[in-house]
C-alpha cells in the first residue's frame, strides 16, 4: 500500500512536470511579449491552437511525418507571429495599453473563428511523437509522452536562453525590451526586435500546442485553459522574468497534480478536476495581492 | 571641413516649436559646447541630430544628409549619450559595452573593450556586474564607454554633469578631453554647467528659447564678464 502510494506519488510528479513544462512554454511566450509590448497577449492560446491545426493538417492531410511537420510548424508560426506584430499590433503600439489589449482579445476571437471555420469544431487526434508507451522505472510507471514533453519543453527553454544570453540579436532583444529609446540610439531596430519577440512567442506557443494536443485532443478550445495556467505560472514567477515563467510553470503543474493526488487519499477530498482552473485563478489572485512581483520579479527600480 | 553642419534646423514637440533656425557647425577633432538655460533647446538640438524628434532644415554629417530615426544616425557614426546616463540597467557592464558596438560588423569588438579599459580599468574587472548596481558616476562613464564602442565619428553628450558630484564631473570631462587629444574624438556636448563645459571645449554656442543667441570660442565667452553674467549664470 505504501509502495503503491509512493509510486503513484512519483507518477503524479512526473506528469505534473510534463504539464508544467507546457505551462512554462506558454508562460514564457506571455513573458516575452509582456516585456517588449507591455501587455498580456490574450490571443496567445489561440495562436498556439492555430499552429497545432497547421501541424495536424501537414501530418493528416499531406502525409508528413511528425518531426518535419513539427519543424515546419515552428517556422510557419514564427513567420505568423512576426506578421501579426507588423500588421495588427504595430499600428496600435504607440497608443494606450488598453488598445493593444483589446486588439489581442480581437485576435483571440478572430483566430478562434477562423479555426472553427477552417477545420470545424469536432475534436481531432494528433499523435504523440513519443508514442503511448510507458516505462517502469523502479516501480514508477512513467509515460513516454510525459518524459518527451518535459524534455522538449526544457530543450526549447535552453535554446531560448542561449539565444538571449549569448547572441548579438539576443542582446538587442533584451535591450529593446527594457529600454527601447536608448536601444534605438545604439542602432538597434526596435520595431523589428518587437516583431521578432512576437515570432518567438508564437513559436513557443506552437510547441506548447503540439505537446498538449495528444493528451487532451485537438479542438478549437484546446488551449484556453492552458492559457489560464500559463498566465498563473507567469504571474507566480514574475510577469517579466523568463526564469520565473519556467519555474512557475513547473511548480504549478506539480502543485495542481498534487492536489488531485491528495484528494484521492482523502486529503482535500473536495478537490475535483473541475477545481483545477479556479485553483489557478486563486493563485493569480493571491500572488498579485501578496507578492505582485512574483517569485523572481524585480520591483521596478526608478531613477531618482 | 565641417564634420557636422546644422543649417536652420527647427524641431517641434506636437504644437510646441522647440527649436527655431539653429545653425551650427562642428569641425573634425573639435569639442564644441552648447550652453543655455533650462528649456533653451539644448537637449532638443541633440535629439534633432539623432532623429528622435521630427525636424526641419538640413543636418549633414561629412557632407551627407542625416535622415531617418536614431537607428540610422547610429549607423552613420553618431553616438548619442542621452540625458540621465543612458545605461541599460538590466544588462551587465560587458553587455552594455557590446551593445555599443551593435552597428559594427567587424570582429575587433573584444579588442576594443580592452582599449576602452585603458580609460576605465574597472569596466573589465567588473564586467559581469549589472549596470543598475553601479554608482551614478560609474553609469555615466559606462554610457561614455558604450558610445566609444561604436567607434563614433561624432559623440553627442547630453548634460553629462547632471546629478553627479563635482569631482566626478571633472573626472568625466578630463577623460573626454583625453579622448579628444589622443584619439581625435569629435564631441558636441550640451551642458547646463557652463563653467566646466567652457573649460573642456574649444568653441561654444549659447541657446536662448530655441535660437542661437551667441557663439564664439570658449575662451572669448569665458573672458567676457557681461556674457557670463547675462547668459551663463556665473
Amino acid at each position: 500500500m505504501v509502495v503503491a502510494a509512493f509510486s503513484d506519488f512519483m507518477q503524479q510528479i512526473v506528469s505534473g512536470l510534463a504539464s508544467g513544462g507546457i505551462y512554462a512554454l506558454l508562460a514564457l511566450a506571455l513573458v516575452i511579449i509582456h516585456r517588449s509590448t507591455g501587455v498580456i497577449n490574450f490571443s496567445q492560446g489561440e495562436m498556439a491552437t492555430l499552429s497545432t491545426y497547421i501541424a495536424w493538417t501537414l501530418i493528416t492531410n499531406h502525409g508528413w511525418s511528425y518531426w518535419p511537420a513539427f519543424v515546419a510548424t515552428l517556422v510557419i508560426s514564427f513567420g505568423g507571429g512576426v506578421g501579426i506584430h507588423r500588421v495588427v499590433i504595430r499600428p496600435v503600439e504607440r497608443g494606450s495599453v488598453l488598445r493593444i489589449v483589446i486588439v489581442t482579445i480581437g485576435l483571440l476571437v478572430a483566430i478562434n473563428g477562423f479555426v472553427i471555420w477552417q477545420w470545424g469544431g469536432e475534436p481531432q487526434q494528433l499523435q504523440s511523437p513519443f508514442g503511448t508507451d510507458t516505462y517502469d522505472v523502479g516501480g514508477v510507471v512513467v509515460a513516454a509522452h510525459d518524459i518527451g514533453t518535459l524534455a522538449v519543453a526544457l530543450g526549447i527553454v535552453f535554446l531560448l536562453w542561449l539565444l538571449f544570453q549569448f547572441t548579438k540579436v539576443g542582446l538587442a532583444l533584451r535591450a529593446a525590451a527594457v529600454n527601447p529609446e536608448e536601444a534605438r540610439l545604439t542602432g538597434v531596430r526596435v520595431t523589428w526586435m518587437l516583431a521578432l519577440g512576437w515570432g518567438l512567442a508564437a513559436t513557443l506557443g506552437a510547441v506548447a500546442g503540439m505537446l498538449t494536443a495528444p493528451t487532451v485532443g485537438l479542438d478549437p478550445q484546446m488551449m484556453q485553459a492552458v492559457l489560464i495556467y500559463a498566465f498563473a505560472a507567469a504571474i507566480l514567477g514574475g510577469i517579466d522574468s523568463p526564469l520565473g515563467a519556467v519555474v512557475g510553470g513547473l511548480i504549478l503543474g506539480v502543485l495542481l497534480n498534487m492536489l488531485s493526488y491528495l484528494s484521492q487519499y482523502g486529503v482535500f477530498d473536495w478537490f475535483t478536476e473541475e477545481l483545477r482552473l479556479p485553483a489557478a485563478l486563486l493563485i493569480i489572485l493571491v500572488v498579485l495581492l501578496v507578492r505582485p512581483t512574483g517569485l523572481f520579479g524585480k520591483p521596478e527600480v526608478k531613477r531618482v | 571641413m565641417a564634420l557636422l553642419e546644422l543649417d536652420r534646423v527647427g524641431a517641434r514637440y506636437g504644437p510646441v516649436q522647440a527649436l527655431h533656425d539653429v545653425s551650427l557647425t562642428v569641425r573634425e577633432g573639435e569639442v564644441v559646447a552648447v550652453l543655455g538655460a533650462n528649456g533653451a533647446g539644448k537637449t532638443t538640438t541633440l535629439r534633432a541630430i539623432s532623429g528622435i524628434v521630427s525636424r526641419s532644415g538640413t543636418i549633414e554629417l561629412e557632407g551627407k544628409a542625416v535622415k531617418g530615426g536614431p537607428e540610422a544616425a547610429a549607423k552613420s557614426g553618431i553616438a548619442h549619450v542621452p540625458e540621465g546616463r543612458g545605461t541599460f540597467v538590466d544588462l551587465t557592464v560587458t553587455e552594455n559595452l557590446k551593445l555599443g558596438a551593435y552597428t559594427r560588423r567587424d570582429r575587433s569588438v573584444k579588442a576594443d573593450i580592452t582599449r576602452i579599459a585603458e580609460y576605465f580599468p574597472w569596466m573589465v574587472e567588473r564586467g559581469a556586474q549589472r549596470a543598475g548596481t553601479l554608482s551614478g558616476g560609474e553609469q555615466q562613464m559606462l554610457a561614455l564607454g558604450r558610445a566609444l564602442m561604436s567607434r563614433p565619428r561624432l559623440l553627442l553628450l547630453d548634460e553629462p554633469s547632471l546629478g553627479l558630484a563635482p569631482l566626478i564631473v571633472r573626472e568625466f570631462f578630463r577623460i573626454v578631453r583625453e579622448l579628444n587629444e589622443k584619439e581625435g574624438l569629435t564631441v558636441l556636448v550640451v551642458e547646463q554647467d557652463a563653467r566646466i563645459a567652457l573649460k573642456a571645449s574649444e568653441r561654444a554656442y549659447v541657446l536662448e528659447v530655441g535660437r542661437v543667441a551667441l557663439t564664439g570660442t570658449s575662451d572669448e565667452l569665458r573672458g567676457d564678464e557681461s556674457i557670463r553674467k547675462s547668459y551663463l549664470g556665473y
